[in-house]
């Protein structure tokens, strides 16, 4: 079953046409990663499916729903999260705190209650502060729940993004490159996260330049090339393909990339 | 070991009911007033401001509602002044949501200006509506009246006032410590973030401007029936940069700050008196060296200083 699909999608910044025509299925429960030299077009896709950008021309379907102009929010609210290439953490808050902001969308009260603190609102507090908990706990990260998320290291901040976005419980999870960053052990860690979290049958759509996590955890994997589609297949597939090879040898810095992934 | 959400009250509470018996004269319970007219209304400023992470520059302006309200109503519609308060409360609602929707879509300095230009047109209409102000020379103000008692002692306002405070500080730390507080909190360090968790950042912000404009329409109310009279003044723009000024001195999302920053910009000016000619370079340097050494605002500073220091 489908998942998260993208249907011809284009979209173009003054005259430059980032995304032309790209059109994909991931597949439920299933890591479907996207990957591509600089510039391919990687972010900007995940800025439209994720309703940050709305396209100038295609459709974006999650479980079956067209939800090509629906504000973030909303998505987040139907079951679809992401995480940012640059951290976005709430550095003001605790670790736990962060998480709690995460189970949001499963919260109750309203306004008025908040303000008045009815009963229902310290219910609710300590419902959303377990759940947190229990996420950060599955994390490894239940010891810095109080501590204010700026202090977290920086391998441990890409992790609490990723709990943070799992909080909402979501269907589908956007990871926008989940391992920038970090060294060989905290990459490591994400790609056992990452199993993890398609094992609970939640759909990751991956953009990542590790190419050997990609290439690891991947059970389908979309390339772009300068906002087009240029090859679409598993592991085995895309490795082998020339057009691929070409694409990642063709720009001067993705030379030792490709190097690294293919050789 | 976590303190409950009303904690930092309880020292402010005892603060409070000693203060009275040291006080020599009447002018001093009259300045303790103005102090708690004021955090009432930054610590409104301060869950917009120091929680939500948006600027406003004319929030005196529905200080100038709250004011007016009490003085038009019952001298000109016939309307209770207690009612009066409340329709004046509502009405500043009101307001804060139908200017709130286009005006909190822009950010940092672009919300800043709109804000200001908000707080100056209001303080236009209070100047030039002089068949329903009084013009630039402003108007009486009937006493609070409930049923037959009728208030008047300023020593009575001083426990109206301290009581209406903490109300206010209960009602500040109740949102903070809801789903809707922690919302606000993510808004200020990244409203993507925020919004790809499922946060409606618009209509969050629009609520706690809402709920900001009723803080400075309760604060102006209580002004105008203070001083017996209101003038334009009071929802000038002088009057709204006092308001930031109060809540960066004292604190950004700090409860307790936002009257620490009241009081010392309530009680500064009058003990600088002193000083005749040189009172206004010296309440400058002050702020200007308080913003230098407590770079957070003066209780966020003191209390990180504190609790370092025992460590």
């Amino acid at each position: 079953m489908t998942a998260l699909a993208a249907e011809n999608i284009s979209i173009a910044f003054g005259g430059v046409r980032a995304l032309d025509g790209v059109s994909f299925e991931a597949a439920s429960g299933k890591v479907f990663s996207i990957i591509g030299p600089n510039g391919a077009g990687k972010t900007t896709l995940f800025n439209v499916i994720s309703g940050l950008s709305i396209p100038d021309d295609g459709r974006v379907w999650l479980g079956g729903e067209d939800v090509t102009v629906l504000a973030p929010e909303r998505l987040a609210r139907r079951g679809l999260s992401r995480t940012f290439q640059n951290l976005q953490i709430f550095s003001h808050l605790t670790t736990l705190e962060n998480v709690m902001v995460g189970r949001h969308r499963h919260e109750s009260t309203g306004l008025a209650a908040d303000l008045l603190h009815f009963p229902t609102v310290s219910r609710q507090n300590r419902m959303t502060r377990q759940a947190a908990l229990n996420a950060l706990g599955r994390i490894g990260l239940g010891a810095m729940a109080q501590r204010p998320a700026g202090n977290l290291a920086y391998g441990d901040l890409k992790r609490l993004e990723i709990a943070r976005a799992l909080a909402t419980e979501p269907t589908v999870l956007l990871l926008d490159e989940p391992a920038a960053g970090c060294n060989p052990t905290e990459t490591k860690n994400i790609e056992t996260m990452i199993r993890e979290i398609a094992g609970d049958g939640i759909t990751v759509v991956l953009v990542e330049h590790d190419m050997r996590l990609v290439m690891n955890v991947s059970d389908r994997i979309h390339v772009l090339a300068n906002g087009h589609t240029l090859a679409e297949g598993d592991a085995a597939e895309i490795r082998t393909n020339p057009a691929v090879i070409q694409a990642y040898l063709g720009t001067r810095n993705a030379g030792a990339e490709a190097a690294r992934a293919f050789g | 070991m976590q303190h409950h959400r009303l904690f930092p009250l309880i020292p402010l509470v005892a603060i409070i009911v000693v203060l009275p018996l040291l006080f020599p004269s009447a002018y001093y319970f009259r300045v303790a007033a103005l102090v708690f007219i004021f955090a009432i209304a930054a610590l409104g400023l301060n869950l917009l401001m120091g929680f939500a992470g948006q600027v406003s520059l004319g929030h005196a302006g529905f200080m100038g509602v709250g004011a007016y309200a009490v003085a038009i109503g019952p001298s000109q519609l016939g309307i209770a002044p207690l009612f009066s308060f409340v329709l004046g409360a509502a009405f500043s609602a009101l307001l804060a949501f139908v200017v709130g929707r286009p005006i909190l879509r822009l950010r940092g300095h672009y919300l800043a200006v709109a804000t200001l230009g908000f707080g100056v047109l209001l303080t236009i209409v209070f100047t030039n509506e002089a068949k329903w102000t009084g013009g630039p020379d402003g108007m009486a103000v009937q006493q609070l009246a409930v049923i037959n008692w009728t208030l008047r002692r300023v020593s009575t306002w001083y426990w109206v006032l301290a009581v209406s405070f903490l109300v206010s500080a209960v009602i500040a730390l109740n949102l903070i410590d809801s789903p809707t507080g922690r919302a606000l909190r993510a808004i200020h360090d990244s409203e993507r973030a925020a919004r790809v968790l499922g946060v409606d950042v618009a209509q969050k912000k629009l609520a706690v401007f809402v709920i900001s404009a009723v803080y400075a329409s309760v604060a102006g109310s209580f002004f105008a029936l203070v001083n017996g009279y209101v003038t334009p003044d009071v929802s000038g723009f002088l009057r709204s940069i006092e308001l930031v000024a109060m809540v960066v001195l004292g604190g950004m999302g700090s409860i307790i700050g936002s009257l620490i920053g009241s009081a010392v910009l309530v009680i500064l000016p009058q003990a600088l008196t002193i000083f005749h000619d040189y009172e206004h370079a010296i309440l400058g340097l002050t702020l200007m060296a308080v913003m230098i050494f407590l770079r957070r605002g003066i209780v966020p500073s003191l209390s990180a200083a504190l609790s370092g220091s025992h460590k």
